[in-house]
C-alpha cells in the first residue's frame, strides 16, 4: 500500500497533476455546481467547459514555450506579441485594408496561412537572434516583445480591425453541430502531433540533448544550432496559431490587447508543469496541465465571486505555494522529514 | 579647439534662448485681442450640437488670431498612442483646432502607450520651448519631477483626458475630460426611465456591472456613478462587479461566468464598448437574447462607431458618450490664459448618450469615431 503511493508520487507527473486537483477540488467545497456540464444550443456548457475552452491559446504556447526552454535554457518573452501580429495580419488580409468588413476581401485560408506564417517568421528571427547569434534568449527576443505590437499597430493603422464574418468565428468559438470547443479540439491537435513528432523521431531527444550540454552534442553530431532555432521557430508557429484563435474568439485585431502578458502565463505554465527553466529535460504533458491549471485558477477566481482587485493577490499566494511544493528545496526537505521519522520509528522498535 | 567649438556652441545656444525668451514675452502682451470670439462659442454648445459649434468656433478663430499677431502659439502636445477610434478622434480634434490658420503651431508626440516616452516628449518641448504644454497622461503617477522642470521653465502645462495624481496641483494650469461620475449617473437615470417605460419600475433588478482595468479613472468614475444611482433605487440589486479590462476577450470571460452563477440576469453594465461586444457574445453563447427586444439590457459607455452597429443590430440597448474631441476646450483655455485670465482647474466636456429610439443610422453617419 505504502509503495504504490510512494511509486504514484514519485511519478514525474504528480505534482502538476496534483496542484491542478487541488485548485479544482476547492470548488467542490464553494460551488458544487462547478463540476455541472449540460448542453445549451448545441455546444457544452459549464465552468469545467470554460476552463479547457479559455485555457486554449496558453496550451498552445506553452508546448511551444517548453521546447523553447528546453532547447535554449531561455524563454521566448515575444510570443503574446507574436499573436498581436498574426492576428492584425490575419484580419488585415480578411479585411482588405480595411479597419471593419462584413465579408472576406480573400478567401479565409490565405489569411489563415499568412498569419501561421508570420508567426513562424518571427520565430525563425528570434531562432536566428538566439541559435546563430548566440544572443541571450530573453534579449533577443525582447526585440519582438517590444517591437511585435508595434507592428501589429502599423499593420492594424493603430485600431481595432473587425471581421463581421460568421465563419471567422469558428476557430474561436465551436465547429457547426460538434459540442466541444473549437479552440480546445485545435489546442489538443497541436500537443498530439507535437508529442508523435518528438516522440516518434529523435528530435524530443535531440532538443533534451543540447539543453543539457549544447557543445557535449555539438561534438556527438548533433547539430545544435539548427535544434535551437527550430524550437524558436516551432515556439513563433505555436504563437501565431495562438493568436489567431484569440482574434477569432473577439473577431477582430486588438493590437493593444491580444495576447497581453501571455508570456508571463506561458512561461508560468511550463514552470507550474515541473520543467526546469534551466533547460534540458522537459514534459509537454506537465506544460499543458500548468497551462490547464493557470487558467483553471482564473475560472476558479471569478466563480467564487472574488473581486477584481484582489484576484492578482489569491493568484500569487497559490503560484507561490505550487512553486514552493515543485521546488528541490523543498524536497530535501520533505525527504529530511521522513528520515527522522523513520529512524525515529526504528529507534523506537529496538527499544 | 574642442573646448572652443564647445564654447562657441554654447553661446549660440544662450543667444537663440534669450531671443526665444523675449519672442514669448511678446507675444503674451500680444495675445489680449484675440480671446473673446472662441470662448463664447465653445461655451454655448450644447450636447448634440457640440461637434457643429466647435467648427464654427474653429472658422473663426484665424481672423482673429491673424489680425491679432503674426507669431504663432506653440504648443506641444504628448498623445497617449492611437489605440482605438476614440484616441484618433481625439488626435484629430487637436490636429484640426491648433493648426497655422487658427494662429498655433502643433508639435505632436505619439507616445505609444509609454509614460517615459511621453516624459521624453515634454522635456524636449520645454527644450524647444513651446508656448503650452498639453498632455493626455499615459497613467496617473510618477509626473512631479517633469511638471517641475516644465514649472522652472516657464510654461504652462495643461492635461487632457486623464487625470494626473500630483501633490502640488498649480504644477498644471487646469484639466480638461469627461465626467466619468456624471457619465455613471446619467447611465443610472437612462436606466431609470427605461425601467419605468416597460413597467419594471417596482420591481426587483438584477444588475451586474463588467467594470474596466481596475483603478482606471474611467473605471472608478463610472463605478461611483453607478453607486450612486443605485443607493436611489431600493428595487435595483449589484449582484455582482468583476474587471472584464476594458477588452472583449475578458468581457466574454467574465460575463460566461456571470451567466453560470445567477440565472436572472436583467441588466449589464459594461464601462465600455468592447466589453459589451464580448459580453453580448457570451449571452448568446448561452442560449439568452439581449438588446431592446431581449431578456438582458446591455449598456455600455465610450459610444464608438462600433456600439452604434450593435444596437442597430438590435443587442445593444444603450451606449455613454465619452466625447473626444477636447481640441477646442483647451484651445479655450490657453486663449484664457494668454488673456492673463484665471482658468478653471477642472473642466468637463459636454457629453450626451444614444439608445436604439434614435435615428441611429443617421447620427452614425454624421459620427467622426
Amino acid at each position: 500500500m505504502n509503495k504504490s503511493l510512494k511509486n504514484i508520487t514519485s511519478q514525474r507527473l504528480f505534482l502538476p497533476i496534483f496542484c491542478l486537483a487541488l485548485v479544482l477540488l476547492i470548488n467542490l467545497f464553494t460551488r458544487p455546481d462547478f463540476f455541472s456540464i449540460e448542453i445549451r444550443d448545441g455546444v457544452l456548457y459549464g465552468f469545467l467547459i470554460d476552463i479547457i475552452n479559455r485555457a486554449s491559446e496558453l496550451v498552445i504556447l506553452a508546448v511551444g514555450m517548453t521546447l523553447v526552454v528546453s532547447a535554449s535554457a531561455g524563454t521566448d518573452i515575444s510570443v503574446g506579441a507574436i499573436m498581436a501580429v498574426s492576428a492584425a495580419v490575419c484580419c488585415n488580409i480578411l479585411t482588405g485594408g480595411e479597419r471593419a468588413a462584413t465579408a472576406y476581401a480573400n478567401p479565409l485560408i490565405l489569411g489563415f496561412i499568412a498569419a501561421l506564417v508570420v508567426g513562424a517568421l518571427i520565430g525563425c528571427f528570434n531562432g536566428f537572434l538566439v541559435a546563430k547569434l548566440e544572443i541571450q534568449p530573453m534579449v533577443a527576443t525582447l526585440i519582438m516583445f517590444t517591437a511585435g505590437r508595434g507592428i501589429a499597430q502599423l499593420i492594424t493603422d493603430g485600431q481595432i480591425t473587425y471581421v463581421r464574418v460568421d465563419s471567422y468565428k469558428i476557430l474561436g468559438s465551436s465547429f457547426p453541430g460538434f459540442p466541444v470547443p473549437a479552440p480546445f479540439i485545435i489546442s489538443i491537435i497541436v500537443v498530439l502531433l507535437t508529442l508523435l513528432l518528438l516522440k516518434k523521431t529523435a528530435l524530443g531527444m535531440y532538443i533534451q540533448a543540447v539543453g543539457i550540454n549544447k557543445k557535449a552534442s555539438s561534438l556527438t553530431g548533433i547539430k545544435s544550432v539548427l535544434i535551437i532555432f527550430l524550437a524558436y521557430a516551432f515556439c513563433g508557429l505555436c504563437s501565431g496559431l495562438s493568436g489567431l484563435i484569440a482574434s477569432s474568439r473577439i473577431y477582430s485585431a486588438d493590437a493593444n490587447n491580444i495576447g497581453l502578458n501571455m508570456e508571463l502565463d506561458a512561461i508560468l505554465a511550463v514552470a507550474i508543469g515541473g520543467n526546469s527553466l534551466g533547460g534540458g529535460k522537459f514534459s509537454i504533458a506537465g506544460s499543458v496541465i500548468g497551462a490547464y491549471t493557470i487558467q483553471a485558477l482564473t475560472t476558479t477566481l471569478y466563480a467564487m465571486h472574488v473581486s477584481s482587485d484582489q484576484i492578482p493577490v489569491y493568484k500569487a499566494i497559490v503560484v507561490v505555494i505550487i512553486v514552493t511544493l515543485q521546488s528541490s528545496g523543498f524536497a530535501r526537505w520533505r525527504k529530511a522529514l521522513a528520515q527522522k521519522k523513520e529512524s525515529n520509528t526504528a529507534e523506537k522498535g529496538a527499544a | 579647439m574642442k573646448r572652443k567649438v564647445l564654447s562657441a556652441l554654447l553661446i549660440a545656444a544662450m543667444t537663440v534662448a534669450t531671443v526665444g525668451c523675449g519672442g514669448g514675452g511678446q507675444q503674451a502682451a500680444d495675445a489680449p485681442a484675440e480671446t473673446e470670439a472662441p470662448a463664447e462659442d465653445a461655451a454655448a454648445g450644447d450636447d448634440a450640437e457640440a461637434p457643429a459649434e466647435n467648427t464654427e468656433a474653429d472658422a473663426e478663430a484665424p481672423a482673429d488670431s491673424t489680425a491679432a499677431s503674426g507669431d504663432l502659439i506653440t504648443v506641444g502636445y504628448a498623445q497617449v498612442g492611437a489605440e482605438s477610434d476614440w484616441r484618433t478622434a481625439n488626435t484629430e480634434s487637436f490636429k484640426s483646432t491648433f493648426t497655422e490658420e487658427n494662429g498655433y503651431k502643433l508639435i505632436f508626440d505619439d507616445a505609444q502607450q509609454k509614460q517615459e516616452n511621453q516624459i521624453k516628449a515634454i522635456r524636449s518641448f520645454i527644450q524647444q520651448e513651446v508656448d503650452y504644454i498639453v498632455v493626455a497622461p499615459v497613467v496617473e503617477t510618477g509626473w512631479e519631477t517633469v511638471l517641475e522642470e516644465a514649472k522652472e521653465a516657464g510654461i504652462p502645462v495643461i492635461l487632457s483626458d486623464r487625470m494626473m495624481d500630483v501633490s502640488d496641483d498649480t504644477l498644471y494650469e487646469a484639466w480638461v475630460g469627461g465626467n466619468f461620475v456624471k457619465e455613471g449617473e446619467t447611465c443610472g437615470d437612462w436606466l431609470a426611465k427605461y425601467l419605468e417605460e416597460q413597467g419594471r419600475g417596482e420591481e426587483e433588478i438584477n444588475m451586474v456591472t463588467i467594470q474596466g482595468t481596475i483603478g482606471a479613472s474611467a473605471q472608478v468614475g463610472r463605478t461611483e456613478g453607478m453607486a450612486n444611482k443605485l443607493a436611489e433605487h431600493s428595487n435595483w440589486k449589484m449582484l455582482e462587479m468583476q474587471s472584464g479590462e476594458f477588452t472583449q476577450a475578458k468581457g466574454q470571460e467574465v460575463m460566461e461566468s456571470f451567466l453560470k452563477s445567477y440565472d436572472d440576469i436583467d441588466v449589464v453594465i459594461c464601462e465600455n464598448d468592447n466589453e459589451a461586444f464580448g459580453a453580448i457574445d457570451a449571452i448568446k453563447a448561452a442560449g439568452k437574447t439581449c438588446g431592446p427586444d431581449g431578456d438582458i439590457i446591455v449598456v455600455s459607455f465610450d459610444s464608438v462607431k462600433a456600439a452604434f452597429e450593435s444596437m442597430i443590430a438590435g443587442d445593444l440597448n444603450a451606449t455613454f458618450e465619452c466625447n473626444p474631441l477636447h481640441g477646442p476646450r483647451v484651445a479655450e483655455i490657453i486663449q484664457k490664459l494668454e488673456a492673463g485670465e484665471t482658468v478653471d482647474k477642472i473642466q468637463y466636456v459636454d457629453e450626451a448618450y444614444f439608445d436604439t429610439s434614435m435615428d441611429l443610422e443617421s447620427i452614425l453617419a454624421e459620427r467622426a469615431y
